[in-house]
């Protein structure tokens, strides 16, 4: 709407001509000027450049919804009233079903700690049919890092669904609805965002998948602001997608080491304690997301996955509807798994901590596994 | 007063100079018939040209020194002025929004303020978002209550409204009026609550914004829409950032923009005596070689809020600190996000005891 035309919209006669006349062709031209502006380069007076500007405003602001009528939509419409179970019972309770439609869920952690290996499982459930759990449709999978395996993908379908992915042709078809593109630059990256616009529209795609966002970036920039910059049309592009097409979408951010820029209290709070800066609110943990805070904004739901003291944990960091719980898990041959389906409380921002501490096999299972 | 600080378009206050008119009191005493064979414009524009000027002659002498009693005989007329002593007797009968934790209430003076506009920031994952939806259904509480009866608009610039999340908390809000009932009134048979939580969600008209463009023409309709329901009583902007992060090059611009935006929030907010509620994202800023957290939208935005809230993390608590308002004075409280809302901290009991 925000591109709409001055001329389609029924201003009176004189008033559009002049709009016209001054090269003032879109809404997004006049609305960005302020009304003395307008005065100026429209030789109008005031009463008539408000009145255009309202009517304007009218056309281009988007119609309202109630809250009642956006819930009952969505239970109507929506497969799973919005809601894509993961299968970690527990998780999925605490996130009122599991990940949310329409909006970003990312997955943050170190290496290694099975950030891909959920990712996996996920897109494998979303091809599924709708008996099994999954949203019966094609998934995209964005994989930055070459780290899809689809050996290690058809494994967890054998061990988790059996039944299914022991008939050749039914794994075939499961297998043949995940989509994988790899692309090996940002510009190469922002291209295929585009066309995944289009076939989101046109395809029966049910989740997308991109792991991870930060290599994208952590390859061509330097880090700090000029980061953000770059990320920031992506940010709101696959916020749109995932919002008009009304799908999941879940994206993997990597871990680095907390900067001396990274700053973590306001200046009121420096101020209180002068002396002691820094030293009484450290963290005990050294990582951080490697995508900084206007990121972290973005996101919907962030699950943090950490290993401490040798158990490994999954965390609703943040997330609108689920308090900060962490529930123990473990990587299996048949993909990921909780160890209990009751979360633990986190207090205070310890649910944000990213912990890395004795992880050292990936995947407690043997080899012979693989075919 | 010049001629050149009329609202008047520019061709207008050109041909006016050129005729030999530069100052207001040169009007004064002209008839339009006159005053548009002078300029050569229609006489319905001269009617207009002298209807603006001996608007702005009005201000004027109000502006000059006169006795007393002019001054508050000036008062009745001068649409909009307001005298001190009416303005505080107007703020003690205002109504304010609970945020339903007490001790964040109580550094706010009682809640979010009416006619005010009140800014909340703070970092990802604190509440900013949990806390709009809190006042959204807050500001329906019934004036039996104690609230407002009001409805509520919610304008979601990055689709993190939940409307699940809202459901939980209308139920929440509900229960808890009639717990408050049965411990008030003896009698609950005569002021049974009737609201059900769908009640409240049909009573949250729900905006969704997705580019700056929409943002300041939606703000612009308001106007209007807000005419049309004069029973809203709360504006959440949830956030005010996210597009004005995304789409801007020109700074200068931005800036433009986004002070032209804050004026006509604050209009309304008097206009319609509703509370605006605006949610910002932080970002890191660069201050005295150490880097801190700050809101968004850099130094000139943050004159345009009347409040400006900013919530951390303080040990293991949330905490909201009162950065800048004109009448409380900046304090901090702690607050907790629970299953139900927004809720009083739920060790600062303890803490009280300890000391």
């Amino acid at each position: 709407m925000a591109n709409k035309l001055i001329s389609e919209i029924p201003l009176p006669k004189s008033i559009a001509n002049v709009f016209s006349a001054r090269n003032i062709s879109t809404a997004k031209d006049a609305l960005t000027l302020t009304e003395f502006e307008l005065m100026e380069l429209l030789d109008v007076g005031l009463t008539e450049v408000r009145s255009a500007l309202s009517q304007i405003s009218e056309i281009v602001a988007p119609p309202y919804q109630t809250a009642l009528s956006l819930m009952e939509q969505r239970l109507q419409n929506e497969h799973l009233g919005g809601h894509f179970p993961t299968g970690l019972k527990g998780l999925d309770a605490a996130l009122c079903g599991g990940i949310p439609f329409g909006v970003l869920t990312e997955l943050v952690g170190p290496a290694g700690i099975g950030k891909t290996q959920f990712c996996l499982k996920l897109s494998l459930l979303a091809s599924l049919p709708r008996n099994y759990g999954g949203l019966d449709g094609r998934v995209i999978y964005i994989d930055v890092e070459s780290k899809f395996s689809s050996r290690r993908l058809l494994e967890i379908g054998l061990r988790s669904f059996p039944e299914i992915f022991q008939m050749k042709e039914m794994a075939q078809e499961m297998a043949g609805r995940i989509l994988v593109l790899r692309p090996t630059s940002l510009a190469e990256f922002t291209q295929s965002l585009e066309q995944i616009k289009v076939s989101l529209l046109q395809k029966q795609v049910k989740m997308l998948v991109i792991d991870s966002m930060a290599a994208l970036v952590s390859g061509e920039h330097e880090q700090g602001a000029r980061r953000q910059q770059t990320l920031s049309w992506h940010i709101s592009f696959i916020k749109s997608l995932a919002e008009f097409s009304r799908i999941p979408v879940v994206v993997t951010n990597q871990v680095r080491s907390r900067n001396h820029d990274d700053a973590s209290r306001y200046s009121f709070q420096v101020q209180s304690r002068d002396g002691a800066i820094g030293t009484t609110m450290q963290y005990d943990s050294h990582l951080v997301a490697a995508l900084g805070i206007q990121w972290a904004h973005a996101v919907t739901t962030r699950l943090v996955l950490e290993a401490k003291s040798g158990e490994r944990f999954i965390k609703v960091a943040k997330s609108p509807i689920s308090p900060p719980l962490a529930f123990p898990f473990h990587i299996t041959s048949s993909g990921i798994s909780l160890l209990s389906d009751d979360g633990k409380e986190v207090m205070g921002p310890e649910i944000n901590a990213i912990h890395c501490q004795g992880h050292n096999e990936i995947i407690n299972f043997g080899m012979e596994g693989l075919h | 007063m010049e001629i050149w600080r009329l609202p008047i378009s520019a061709s207008q206050r050109g041909k006016l100079i050129s005729a030999g008119y530069t100052s207001l009191s040169s009007l004064s005493s002209i008839s339009s018939s006159d005053l548009a064979r002078e300029l050569n414009v229609s006489e319905s524009e001269a009617m207009n040209i002298l209807k603006v000027a001996s608007h702005s002659r009005g201000s004027e002498t109000s502006n000059a020194s006169c006795s007393i009693v002019e001054v508050l005989d000036t008062f009745q007329w001068w649409a909009g002025a307001q005298s001190a002593w009416d303005m505080l007797h107007d703020e003690e009968s205002l109504m304010h929004i609970t945020t339903s934790s007490a001790d964040l209430d109580n550094i706010l003076g009682g809640g979010i303020h009416c006619k005010e506009v009140t800014e909340i920031g703070g970092v990802p994952g604190i509440g900013k978002t949990q806390l709009g939806i809190q006042i959204a259904v807050n500001v329906q509480i019934p004036n039996d209550f104690g609230g407002l009866g009001g409805k509520a608009i919610y304008i979601d610039t990055e689709g993190s409204f939940m409307v699940e999340r809202a459901f939980q908390i209308a139920e929440a809000c509900i229960e808890d009026m009639s717990e408050y009932n049965r411990f008030l009134r003896k009698d609950f048979q005569e002021c049974k609550i009737k609201m059900q939580p769908q009640d409240i969600l049909e009573n949250i008209f729900y905006f969704r914004i997705c580019s700056y463009t929409e943002q300041i023409a939606l703000i612009n309709y308001l106007d209007k829409f807000l005419s049309e329901h004069k029973d809203v009583k709360v504006i959440v902007v949830d956030s005010v950032t996210f597009h004005f992060r995304q789409d801007f090059d020109d700074m200068a611009l931005r800036t433009r923009v986004l002070s032209g935006m804050a004026l006509k929030l604050m209009n309304l907010a008097k206009r319609f005596s509703l509370a605006v509620v605006l949610l910002n994202q932080v970002t890191t800023k660069h201050t005295e070689a150490s880097f801190q957290l700050a809101l968004a939208l850099g130094d000139s935005w943050s004159h345009t809020c009347t409040n400006r809230i900013v919530l951390y993390w303080n040990g293991n608590e949330r905490y909201a600190y009162i950065d800048k308002s004109p009448s409380l004075r900046s304090a901090s409280a702690a607050y907790s996000v629970t299953a139900r809302g927004i809720r009083n901290s739920s060790s600062s009991c303890k803490r009280i005891k300890m000391m």
